[in-house]
């Protein structure tokens, strides 16, 4: 049984179609990139997976649970047991400092634990900063609170919406790195990115273009390589140990200088 | 750690991390409080302090004798039944024709200090008597026989006569006039002495023709006095001065009535106040909220967490406004009453009671507000 399926989820707002059709399977362990333009619908899938909207139409399977037909109160307890939220814009309390803040989440979800808030700060690297207030922290320090917030009650999934969006590159790799960590743990990922770099070290990509799945593709040996077509305003991609083509040089993009990334 | 451990913390951080915020929802809570506060004190002071003033319009209860009349003793036990701390002042009276320069005249012997404070507002010119031999003249008298304060004059009582005798001397004593009365009514057409004087001049002691009192406490409190004094069988009988007493009463209520309604109206602009501080106050936190449900917040932790700190600016600002509300009635009191206020203890723990009860009740409709945030929405910035 796949950890997360979607079998014929629609969203419609009037008449908008957010979400067209949409069946998606996400298995237990894997690390899966949904990218596509603005207003394709990634972020109401998003809201949808992370309990946080219901579906017009269609079935939300959530270890077997349809949460499609669940109360708002059972979707609050499914989100706090089974979920871990990462935000493009952190999103922390600000008058909690790092460790309290952490402790949060253990607080809505069970006990807080302060020693093991502390010990999660320690694994992205924020150990000594566990009194700083939001304030008082970087940018890339606070996304990397939100991880530690995401992770402390180990959920089933870990949902981040562009969490690289608002990162420096240094802190775009350390936020990517800690992906890698929970991923070689066995949490399942699931990261919305309009960034290639952060999509492609994935498993999984897909593509979504007004509401619809138009692409899935599938970076088998994490060495696929996605890009965007200007011209066409929708990415295509190539993966080279698929078919072998050799891959032309990925866009800069603007504002931000990259190393290559594995 | 104890989850009730981390309610707290989060709470005292959100009100100490957050104070310049907090500061404003506090001075609205803490002033709401303090007039409250102030005004319940002026409320429950202003009988006491009226009662005060009032007393400077002299006696409010007269005891007269049931049949032919009564003794000290009888007038001493009935006062009794009146709490030391509400009778200002008592003056028995017992009038006697005496005689000066042989011409009659109505002299009363009384308690002279007890009379000071029954009767606050004659005028005597000159003073009051403080020894024996000394004598206050009223204005129609020394007017009549030419009497000014320092003379010396010379008072007769003719006993009445007894059986078997067919003479009666009479008595005298020499008095010196301190002060002459003037007070615009009859009470100028007597001569004041002290009781001891006038039982010397008549040779007999111990008997009262009627007692004046200045008592405080309000009509129903004299009501309750008069009632039980007239029940207890004694030869005295207890009235009110009714222009007195019902005039004071129908003032206080006035004022009690009226510092009530100012209270009422106080507590209703403090609820709306209150209530919208803490609209703003959930407005500006929608994020915060949102995020806290996104990450498993239930609507009830939500509600618990605001309302326990509003609970706490409620309890604080009950504090604040129990002091500052005494301090405020003081100035009141000194000011409008000339007076110090009595500080009630109680009225501590009830204005910090009432402060929470009210911020609670304030606050309820925009924390029920906050339940309705959408994170999804919130998070996006919508």
């Amino acid at each position: 049984m796949s950890l997360l399926e979607l079998k014929n989820v629609y969203k419609i707002y009037g008449e908008l179609h957010a979400l067209d059709n949409v069946s998606l399977k996400v298995e237990k362990g894997e690390w899966v990139s949904i990218m596509g333009p603005s207003g394709s619908g990634k972020s109401t899938m998003m809201n949808i997976i992370g309990c946080m909207d219901k579906p017009t139409k269609g079935e939300v399977l959530l270890d077997g649970v349809d949460i499609s037909r669940e109360s708002a109160r059972n979707l609050t307890t499914i989100r706090r047991d089974k979920i871990g939220l990462i935000f493009q814009q952190f999103h922390l309390v600000n008058y909690l400092t790092a460790l309290e803040n952490v402790m949060l989440a253990q607080y809505y979800h069970s006990m807080p634990d302060e020693k093991e808030a502390l010990e999660a700060l320690d694994r992205v690297g924020l150990a000594d900063r566990a009194g700083h207030l939001p304030s008082q922290l970087s940018g890339g320090e606070q996304q990397r609170v939100c991880v530690a917030r995401a992770l402390i009650n180990y959920p089933e999934i870990i949902l981040a919406d562009e969490p690289t969006g608002n990162l420096d590159e240094a802190n775009e790799e350390i936020v990517v790195d800690l992906f890698h960590k929970l991923h070689n743990e066995g949490t399942t990922l699931i990261v919305v990115t309009h960034d290639p770099e952060v999509a492609e070290v994935a498993q999984r990509t897909l593509v979504l273009r007004s509401g619809r799945l138009a692409k899935e593709i599938v970076n088998e040996n994490f060495t696929g390589k996605i890009h965007f077509d200007e011209s066409e305003g929708f990415r295509k991609e190539e993966v080279k140990a698929a078919n072998g083509i050799q891959q032309p040089e990925a866009p800069q993009k603007s504002g931000k200088k990259k190393g290559g990334k594995k | 750690m104890k989850k009730r451990q981390m309610y707290l913390r989060m709470i005292t951080a959100s009100l100490i991390r957050r104070r310049s915020r907090m500061l404003v929802a506090l001075l609205s809570i803490a002033i709401g409080a303090t007039v409250l506060s102030g005004l319940v004190t002026i409320y429950y002071d202003v009988p006491r302090q009226m009662g005060a003033q009032f007393r400077n319009y002299g006696a409010n209860m007269i005891f007269t004798p049931s049949e032919e009349g009564f003794t000290l003793e009888d007038i001493q036990n009935a006062a009794a039944v009146i709490d030391s701390g509400d009778l200002v002042g008592i003056a028995p009276y017992r009038y006697e024709n005496v005689r000066i320069n042989a011409i009659p005249v109505v002299a009363a012997g009384t308690d002279l200090a007890g009379a000071q404070k029954t009767s606050p507002y004659w005028k005597v010119e000159g003073a009051w008597p403080a020894a024996g031999g000394e004598i206050m003249v009223g204005a129609a008298v020394a007017e009549n026989f030419r009497i000014s304060e320092g003379d010396s004059i010379e008072v007769s009582f003719t006993p009445e006569m007894e059986d078997g005798h067919d003479v009666v001397e009479d008595t005298y004593l020499d008095f010196k006039v301190t002060g002459i009365l003037d007070t615009g009514g009859s009470e100028e057409e007597y001569v004041y002495m002290s009781l001891a004087d006038l039982e010397s001049l008549t040779g007999s002691a111990g008997r009262a023709d009627v007692a004046e009192l200045s008592v405080s406490g309000g009509g129903e409190v004299l009501a309750q006095y008069e009632e039980r004094i007239n029940q207890m069988g004694s030869p005295v009988q207890a009235r009110l001065v009714k222009r007195v007493t019902a005039s004071e009463t129908t003032v206080l209520s006035k004022l009690q009535a009226l510092v009530l309604l100012v209270t009422v109206v106080v507590l209703a602009l403090t609820m709306i106040c209150v209530a919208t501080t803490m609209t703003a106050v959930v407005a500006e936190r929608r994020k915060e909220i949102g995020l806290r449900k996104s990450i498993g917040a239930s609507d009830r932790s939500i509600i618990g967490e605001f309302l326990g700190e509003n609970l706490m600016l409620g309890g604080i600002g009950g504090i604040l406004g129990s002091v500052l509300g005494f301090v405020f009635a003081q100035q009141v009191s000194i000011h409008v009453f000339s007076s110090s206020i009595r500080f009630m203890p109680m009225l501590v723990p009830v204005t910090i009671l009432v402060s929470v009860a009210v911020t609670g009740l304030s606050s309820l409709l925009p924390i029920r507000g906050a339940t309705q945030v959408d994170p999804a929405l919130v998070l996006k910035g919508e």
